[in-house]
């Protein structure tokens, strides 16, 4: 191993990718804008339409409640419905959308009422239409409220305590701190977007440095030299982790940067903080945290990967002719990388011997505990252990695809 | 001084089966002498000549290379050979000096070497206009100056050329003849392969005809035309070869 050559060789891919427009957009780009993008984007826009849709009448169809003038006149004098008159059958146009939902009130409903007879009222809307869905709720609170003051007057008329029906009250009290909850909730979410942003970091400058240099005609020339074949490798394995691990902090840093602004920006929002209030539904706002130790876990945990994935890479494209047929023996590899990182996300798997040694799906696990807080060392260890066995295959498997004439000169 | 022996190479073919690429060959080539190998395409020059680079291990069989053995010696046989090839491209996105020094700096030279190098280069081959522009933008023959650059950084002793004039314009292609005839009067090794029969009676001192692997035959040209009883270098190797329908066969026509 020489390591002025791989240097050498190090320096002059750097500069070659920082010149090459497809790999800065992969490599700066796409990591400092996406997850800004994403979020501030995903979050004005659900603002808005949420705050539209919030504010905007429950267009309801009232079905039957002739003998009902109450109810009706009651929903009708609400501020947050409007009757529709049905021009054509009610669920026609709850299904496209038209109404967002229609209610059935049955005949003797308010004679009902005063009897002590049950009814029932039936709503029928579009299940998942997000519109139809808060005008259920909505409609289904006027008609709580209703219940609960008819009890209510049921029970005073009888002389007996209002509170007789509800004898006691459960309460919700949360004893996990922040960085636990933050854990729990984005814990799998971390180093799920981490594997993929640290795979497709590295994705192109892998393509571009192998088959890009096979179709472009320089590998042949670059063979020429009298450096070995070992060390042009290795020179160009040491930039493709670079550029998968610079992907991996641009992105951070810039999520970092977007959760600071946007959070203190979204912060004095009222429309996000009524948004959330409503959701919440009065509950005592809870902001979950991540343990920050946690995430240099994480970074640790990622460094054989970023190896793994540069060498498995290297090893894919060198053995295509052309960019595009690289790219079209790459992409594939993305859904490779996905599965066992989303199974991380699942519940009910967890941590093991068996599981410790998945690579992807044992960096997701042990990520998701190492931003809770809990640092298993055991696992943490037979975890680095066996990615770093990987990646050292991954690299022996690259150097001897290197070392073979019928992939360097394939045609 | 290059010394091929009994060199052979073999690849395996999904469709073809075994495919004898270089069969046996063996051939001297001496400093101060260009060495024309001349052959139709597919006849197993470029092979030959990746053997001779040790881009390619030969299958059997040994070459020397400004003394050192390619199999044994690879890195060191690299060192002292300058090959130029139409395959042999640049680096579009680095500039003509970066791509030369980048050459140099694999060579093992030393920054100050190599600047001072690129200048008796450039003045050579009179490149200072595009020294600093990137080589994607060049012009043929820019490009191949480039490429001439790259191959004479380190000044070895032995030059490789694979078909260097492939596709090129009259006037490039000139001016690269006029730089292999220079090498020889350095007193280089020059192995030369193409299939453009003018080329080889206006620089080859020795003439190797290669058809389908093997050296079918070998001499100066005076030579050549008295073994063949032709004086013309084309109806010599048409015969070499075994007549038209061979080189037809051999070319799938």
């Amino acid at each position: 191993m020489n390591w002025s050559n791989i240097i050498t060789i190090f320096l002059k891919e750097l500069r070659d990718s920082l010149r090459d427009r497809r790999t800065v957009i992969s490599m700066i780009v796409v990591p400092t804008l996406v997850m800004p993008v994403i979020m501030f984007g995903m979050i004005f826009v659900m603002t808005k339409i949420v705050k539209q849709a919030r504010s905007e009448a429950v267009s309801i169809i009232v079905l039957g409640g002739e003998d009902s003038p109450g109810v009706v006149a009651a929903i009708n004098a609400d501020q947050r419905f409007r009757i529709v008159t049905p021009k054509g059958d009610f669920k026609q146009l709850v299904s496209d959308k038209k109404v967002r939902l229609a209610v059935e009130i049955p005949e003797g409903f308010e004679a009902a009422l005063t009897a002590g007879d049950a009814k029932t009222v039936t709503l029928y809307h579009y299940e998942g239409e997000m519109k139809s869905g808060m005008g259920v709720t909505a409609v289904e609170r006027f008609f709580r409220d209703l219940r609960d003051r008819t009890v209510e007057t049921r029970l005073s008329a009888r002389g007996l305590p209002v509170d007789l029906t509800k004898p006691f009250e459960v309460k919700r009290q949360n004893v996990a701190p922040p960085e636990k909850v933050g854990g729990n909730l984005f814990g799998g979410l971390v180093p799920y977007i981490i594997i993929i942003i640290c795979f497709t970091g590295a994705m192109y400058p892998a393509i571009d440095l192998t088959a890009g240099e096979k179709e472009r005609g320089t590998m042949e020339t670059l063979l020429c030299s009298p450096v070995s074949r070992v060390n042009i490798v290795l020179g160009k394995f040491l930039m493709v982790v670079t550029a998968s691990v610079e992907t991996i902090i641009l992105t951070l840093l810039s999520t970092g940067v977007s959760l600071l602004v946007g959070g203190s920006f979204f912060a004095g929002s009222k429309s996000m903080a009524s948004a959330q209030a409503a959701t919440e539904a009065a509950a005592p706002v809870f902001i979950p945290m991540i343990d920050p130790l946690g995430i240099f876990g994480v970074f640790a945990m990622i460094a054989p990967v970023a190896v793994l994935f540069a060498a498995v890479l290297l090893a894919v494209s060198l053995f295509a002719k052309s960019y595009k047929e690289a790219q079209s023996y790459v992409s594939p590899l993305i859904i490779i990388v996905i599965i066992p990182a989303m199974m991380g996300l699942l519940p009910g798997i967890d941590l093991s011997a068996k599981t410790a040694l998945i690579p992807l799906l044992n960096l997701t696990l042990v990520c998701k505990e190492m931003l809770s807080g809990i640092w298993n060392w055991h696992y943490i260890a037979l975890i680095f252990g066996s990615t770093s066995l990987y990646a050292g295959i991954a690299l022996a498997l690259c150097v001897k695809m290197f070392n073979r004439e019928d992939v360097i000169f394939r045609a | 001084m290059i010394e091929a022996h009994n060199l052979t190479k073999t690849f395996k073919d999904k469709k073809r089966g075994q495919i004898i690429a270089a069969d046996n060959l063996t051939f001297t080539c001496c400093p101060g002498q260009i060495y024309g190998l001349l052959g139709a395409n597919g006849a197993g020059k470029t092979t030959t000549l990746r053997m001779l680079a040790t881009l390619l291990k030969p299958t059997s069989g040994s070459c020397a290379v400004a003394g050192h053995d390619a199999a044994s010696a690879s890195a060191q046989v690299r060192a002292n050979v300058g090959f130029l090839a139409a395959s042999t491209a640049l680096y579009g996105r680095l500039t003509s000096r970066e791509m030369i020094t980048y050459f140099g700096r694999l060579n093992g030279m030393a920054d100050v070497a190599i600047a001072a190098r690129i200048k008796v280069l450039a003045d050579e081959l009179d490149m200072h206009e595009f020294l600093d522009r990137r080589c994607e933008k060049f012009s043929t023959g820019m490009k191949q100056k480039t490429s001439i650059a790259r191959t004479l950084i380190h000044d070895p002793a032995v030059m490789i050329f694979d078909e260097p004039t492939l596709g090129l314009d009259v006037m490039t292609a000139r001016a690269i003849v006029r730089f292999v005839r220079n090498c020889k009067a350095r007193g280089k090794t020059v192995i030369y392969s193409t299939h453009v029969m003018s080329e080889v009676e206006k620089l080859c001192d020795v003439i190797g005809i290669i058809h389908a692997g093997r050296l079918v035959a070998e001499g100066t040209l005076a030579e050549l035309q008295t073994r063949f009883g032709e004086s013309d270098l084309e109806e010599i190797f048409v015969k070499a070869v075994g007549g038209e329908a061979a080189l037809a066969a051999a070319l799938n026509l």
